[in-house]
C-alpha cells in the first residue's frame, strides 16, 4: 500500500538528520493530494513551525493553510484534555499543584508520559479528524518508549483507566494498514548504524511496523565511469592539468580539489548506503537530495516534498 | 585520485593553541550538539596529548563508532580502563611520550555501582536493583546519562590517577542539560515533593493535600501500580544524603579552575545555535570555555573568489573550456605518472582507466567542466554558509580550532592523530 494511505506516520531517526525537515515534506505531499493532515511536533522543543515559516504553534492544531494543520505535543495538555473528556473533572485551565505531581510521578514512572502524548496522537487518528497524522517523533531511543508505551503501561500497571486506554491504542499502532514508522538517516557511519540499531529495536520491542527508511542529504554524483577517468587525469599532476594552469592560472587548483572533495565524500556515502542496503535488504528506501541552497523553510520543504513525490510515483 | 595540492589542515587565522589549554588543565570535557563530532574531537585531542605529553592520559568516550572503539582498544561495555598499546602507535608511524587510555561510559553498570556505594545496606541495595521501575528510571529520568557521566569523571578524577582526563559527554537533548545534572539530582532527593509522595505510604496519615491526587492518580493508573512508585522512592531516599553530598563534590569539579569546556560545533545551523547557547551558559555560571572547535569545515579554497570566476566560466561555457584543453587530450595520454605511480597496483589501475578515455570526445569532457563548475559553485554556496556562522561564533571564544571535513569517517589511531593535528599544531 502507499505510504500516504496510511492514517499515521511516525518521523523519527538520529537527531539532527531531518525528521522535522522531512515530516513537513510528507505532509506538503498528503495536502497536495488533497487530504487533510495534521503534523504534531512530539517533543515540544523542535523547529516543526519553523520549517513553514510560520509562529510556534501549541498544543491546538493550528491550520495553517488548507488541509494543513500543526500541534505541539503537550503531556500536561493531553492528561487535562483526557480527563475532561473521560472523569468530567472541572480541572480548569490549568491542572495547579496537581500537575507538579503529575510530572513527578510521570517522570519516575515510565510509559506515563508517553501513553499521553501517544493517546492524544491515537485518540486523533481514531477520531478521523485528519486523513494522515505525521507525528516529528522524538529521536531514536526514546521513540521506543513512545511506541512501546502502550505495552509497558500494560505490563507495569493491572487496572485503572488507563490500563484500559492501551487495548485500542495497541490495535492501532500495531495495524500495519494504520501505522507505520519512517526512518530518517543520512548516509554517514553513524546515522547508518543507528538507523540498523533502531530498525532492530522497534522490530522487537514494538508492534509497528516500519514502512521506509528516508535517507535524506544525498549528495550528487559527479561523474560516471568515463567522466571520472577523464576528471583523474585533470586532477592528477601532469600535462593536462599543466595546460590547464596555464590557460587559467592558479584558480584552477581549488576547483579540482573541491571537486576530488565531492567525488570522495560522495564516495564514502556510496559506501554507508549500500551498507544500509545490504542489512535491510528488506526496507523500501527513498532517497532525498542533499540541498545546497537554502536548506531551511518552506522552500527547502518544497524542494524535499516535489523529491518525494518523485520517489513515491 | 590525488589533485597538485592536496588539502591540508592548516587552521585559518586562528590561535589554536590547544597544547596550551591542555597544558593548563587536569580535566577537558568536550560538548555539543549530537553528531558534531564531540567523541571524536575528545579521543583526537587525548591521543595527541598522549603523544606531545610525558603524561598519563585517559579518554573517557559514551558512544564511539564501533571502529573507532575498536581502535582505542575499547570492545564490548563496562567500565574498565584500558591502556592503548605502544605497539598501536608504533603502527601508525607514532611514538607517544605518554599514555592513552581509555574507558567507555556504560550508563547501566556505574548506577548499579553508585547504588551499591550508596545504598545503608545490602538489603536495600538489592531491592533498590531489583525493582522494576528502577531500570527504567536510570534510562528516563533526570538526564541520568548526563548524571553519570559526571559522576564518573568525578571520581576518576578524585581518583588521581591521570594527569588529564579528556571526557566525552552524551548526546542529550541540550547540550547545557549536563551542567545542570549534579544540581537537579541533589534537587531530586531534596525535593519536598518527593517526600511529600512518600508521606501517606510511610506513615499512612491521610495527607489531606495529596487527597485530589491520590484520588485521580488511583482512578488512571489503580493504588498498586502507585504504591509500586512510593515504595521504590522510599528505598531511594535512604541514599539521599550521600547523593546530595556527591552532587555537590561532582559540581565542584565542574568549577575547578583546571576544568575547561569543549564546545564542539559544525558550521550548520542548528548545531551553532546550541553552540552559542552553550557559551552564553558557561560564563553565565563562571565555568571555563577552553575553546571552540569548529568540526567538519570545507577547504578555504571554495571562498577564493578567482576560482569561483572559474568555476562561473566552466559552467557556463564547457566548450569553450574542453575546447581549449582538446589539443592536449589529442596527443594521447600525458607523459607524468609513468614512473611516478606509488605502486604498480596503482599504475595497472591507471592504464586501466586510460583506455575509457577517449581523448577526441569533447562532448564528455566539456560534461566534466560544467559538472565541476557547478559542484564548485555548490561546494561555495555552503562554504559561504558557513563562513557566516563562523563570523558569529568568532566573539563568543578567545580560543578556536578549525577541523576540516575529512574524506573518511575517523576509524583508527592515524585518523585521531590526523585530527589532533588540526587541533593542535605543531
Ligand atoms: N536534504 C537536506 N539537505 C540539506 N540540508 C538539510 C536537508 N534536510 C535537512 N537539512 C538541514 O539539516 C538540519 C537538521 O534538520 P532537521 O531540523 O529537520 O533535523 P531533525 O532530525 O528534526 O533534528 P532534531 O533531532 O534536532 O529535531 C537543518 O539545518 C536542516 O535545514
Ligand atoms: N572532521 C571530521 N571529518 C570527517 N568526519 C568526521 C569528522 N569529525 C567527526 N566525523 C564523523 O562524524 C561522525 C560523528 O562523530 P562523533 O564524534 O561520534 O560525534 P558526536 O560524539 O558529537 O555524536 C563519525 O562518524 C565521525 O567519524
Ligand atoms: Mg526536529
Ligand atoms: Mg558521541
Amino acid at each position: 500500500m502507499g505510504l500516504l494511505d496510511r492514517r499515521l506516520l511516525f518521523v523519527t531517526g538520529k537527531g539532527g538528520v531531518g525528521k522535522t525537515t522531512v515530516s513537513a515534506a510528507l505532509a506538503r505531499c498528503a495536502v497536495a493530494g488533497g487530504k487533510r493532515v495534521l503534523v504534531c511536533q512530539a517533543d515540544g522543543v523542535g523547529s516543526l513551525a519553523a520549517a513553514f515559516d510560520v509562529p510556534p504553534v501549541g498544543f491546538d492544531p493550528v491550520e495553517i493553510e488548507p488541509g494543513l494543520h500543526l500541534m505541539a505535543m503537550d503531556t500536561e495538555a493531553s492528561l487535562r484534555e483526557y480527563l475532561k473528556l473521560h472523569l468530567r473533572l472541572p480541572l480548569g485551565g490549568r491542572l495547579g499543584p496537581l500537575a507538579s505531581v503529575f510530572d513527578f510521578v510521570a517522570g519516575a514512572a515510565p510509559g506515563v508520559k508517553e501513553i499521553l502524548s501517544v493517546g492524544k496522537i491515537a485518540y486523533e487518528v481514531r477520531e478521523r479528524h485528519f486523513d494522515l497524522v505525521v507525528v516529528d517523533a522524538p529521536a531514536s531511543g526514546h521513540v521506543i518508549s513512545q511506541l512501546a508505551a502502550p505495552q509497558g503501561i500494560r505490563e507495569l500497571v493491572k487496572v485503572g483507566l488507563i490500563r484500559n486506554e492501551t487495548e485500542w491504542m495497541g490495535d492501532l499502532l500495531a495495524d500495519p494498514e494504520v501505522t507505520a514508522v519512517l526512518l530518517v538517516a543520512t548516509p554517514e557511519e553513524m546515522p547508518v548504524t543507528e538507523t540498523l540499531e533502531l530498525l532492530g529495536r522497534i522490530r522487537s520491542e514494538t508492534e509497528v511496523s516500519v514502512a521506509a527508511i528516508v535517507v535524506n542529504r544525498v549528495l550528487p554524483e559527479l561523474f560516471n565511469r568515463r567522466e571520472g577517468a577523464l576528471f583523474d587525469r585533470l586532477a592528477e599532476p601532469g600535462d593536462w592539468q599543466d595546460e590547464l594552469v596555464r590557460l587559467n592560472g592558479d584558480a584552477v587548483h581549488p576547483v579540482l580539489e573541491a571537486a576530488a572533495l565531492a567525488t570522495r565524500l560522495r564516495r564514502s556515502r556510496a559506501s554507508h548506503l549500500a551498507r544500509l542496503r545490504e542489512a535491510a535488504p528488506d526496507v523500501a528506501q527513498i532517497y532525498l537530495p542533499f540541498l545546497f541552497a537554502r536548506p531551511h523553510g518552506t522552500r527547502a520543504v518544497q524542494l524535499l516534498a516535489d523529491a518525494l513525490a518523485a520517489e513515491l510515483d | 585520485m590525488a589533485t597538485a595540492r592536496p588539502h591540508r589542515a592548516t587552521p585559518r587565522g586562528t590561535d589554536a593553541r590547544l597544547d596550551q589549554l591542555v597544558a593548563a588543565s587536569d580535566v577537558v570535557l568536550t560538548c555539543g550538539a549530537g553528531g558534531v563530532g564531540k567523541t571524536s574531537v575528545a579521543a583526537a585531542l587525548a591521543a595527541t596529548a598522549a603523544v606531545q605529553l610525558d603524561a598519563k592520559v585517559l579518554v573517557l568516550t559514551v558512544d564511539p563508532a564501533k571502529r573507532l572503539a575498536t581502535a582505542m582498544g575499547l570492545s564490548g561495555f563496562g567500565n574498565t580502563e584500558t591502556v592503548v598499546g605502544r605497539d598501536a602507535f608504533a603502527a601508525v608511524g607514532a611514538q607517544p611520550r605518554g599514555e592513552l587510555w581509555a574507558a567507555m561510559l556504560d550508563t547501566r553498570a556505574s548506577w548499579d555501582e553508585l547504588v551499591g556505594r550508596h545504598a545503608p545496606d545490602e538489603l536495600t541495595r538489592d531491592a533498590i536493583l531489583a525493582n522494576p521501575l528502577y531500570r527504567n528510571l536510570i534510562s528516563t529520568f533526570v538526564q541520568s546519562h548526563d548524571y553519570i557521566a559526571m559522576e564518573r569523571l568525578h571520581e576518576i578524577h578524585a581518583s588521581g590517577r591521570y594527569d588529564l582526563v579528556v571526557v566525552d559527554t552524551p548526546p542529550s537533548r541540550h547540550a547545557i542539560d549536563l551542567l545542570d545534572a549534579p544540581a537537579r539530582m541533589a534537587d531530586f532527593f531534596a525535593s519536598r515533593l518527593l517526600r511529600w509522595l512518600i508521606a501517606p505510604y510511610r506513615s499512612r496519615l491521610a495527607n489531606l493535600a495529596s487527597k485530589p491526587f491520590q484520588a485521580v492518580a488511583d482512578r488512571l493508573l489503580g493504588a498498586s501500580f502507585l504504591a509500586d512508585i512510593a515504595e521504590f522512592f522510599l528505598l531511594f531516599q535512604s541514599m539521599y544524603d550521600g547523593f546530595v553530598e556527591r552532587a555537590k563534590s561532582v559540581e565542584q569539579t565542574l568549577r575547578d579552575p583546571t576544568t575547561s569546556f569543549l564546545v564542539v560545533t559544525t558550521l550548520e545551523a542548528g548545531p551553532v545555535q546550541e553552540a552559542m547557547f552553550f557559551c552564553d551558559e558557561l560564563e553565565r555560571r563562571g565555568l571555563r570555555l577552553g575553546a571552540l572547535v569548529c568540526n567538519r569545515t570545507l577547504p578555504p579554497g571554495l571562498g577564493d573568489p578567482a576560482a569561483r570566476r572559474l568555476a562561473d566560466h566552466w559552467q557556463r561555457h564547457p566548450e569553450a573550456a574542453a575546447a581549449t584543453l582538446s589539443p592536449v587530450a589529442d596527443h594521447g595520454p600525458p607523459a607524468a605518472g609513468s614512473d611516478a605511480g606509488p605502486d604498480r597496483q596503482d599504475r595497472d589501475r591507471q592504464d586501466v582507466d586510460r583506455q575509457d578515455v577517449d581523448p577526441q570526445d569533447r562532448d564528455r569532457l566539456a560534461q566534466v567542466f560544467t559538472t565541476m563548475g557547478q559542484s564548485f559553485i555548490d561546494y561555495a554556496m555552503l562554504a559561504a554558509r558557513e563562513a557566516e556562522l563562523a563570523a558569529r561564533l568568532a566573539p563568543l571564544a578567545e580560543r578556536r580550532a578549525v577541523v576540516p571535513q575529512l574524506d573518511h569517517d575517523i576509524a583508527d589511531l592515524g585518523h585521531l592523530l590526523e585530527l589532533g593535528r588540526a587541533l593542535w599544531p605543531t
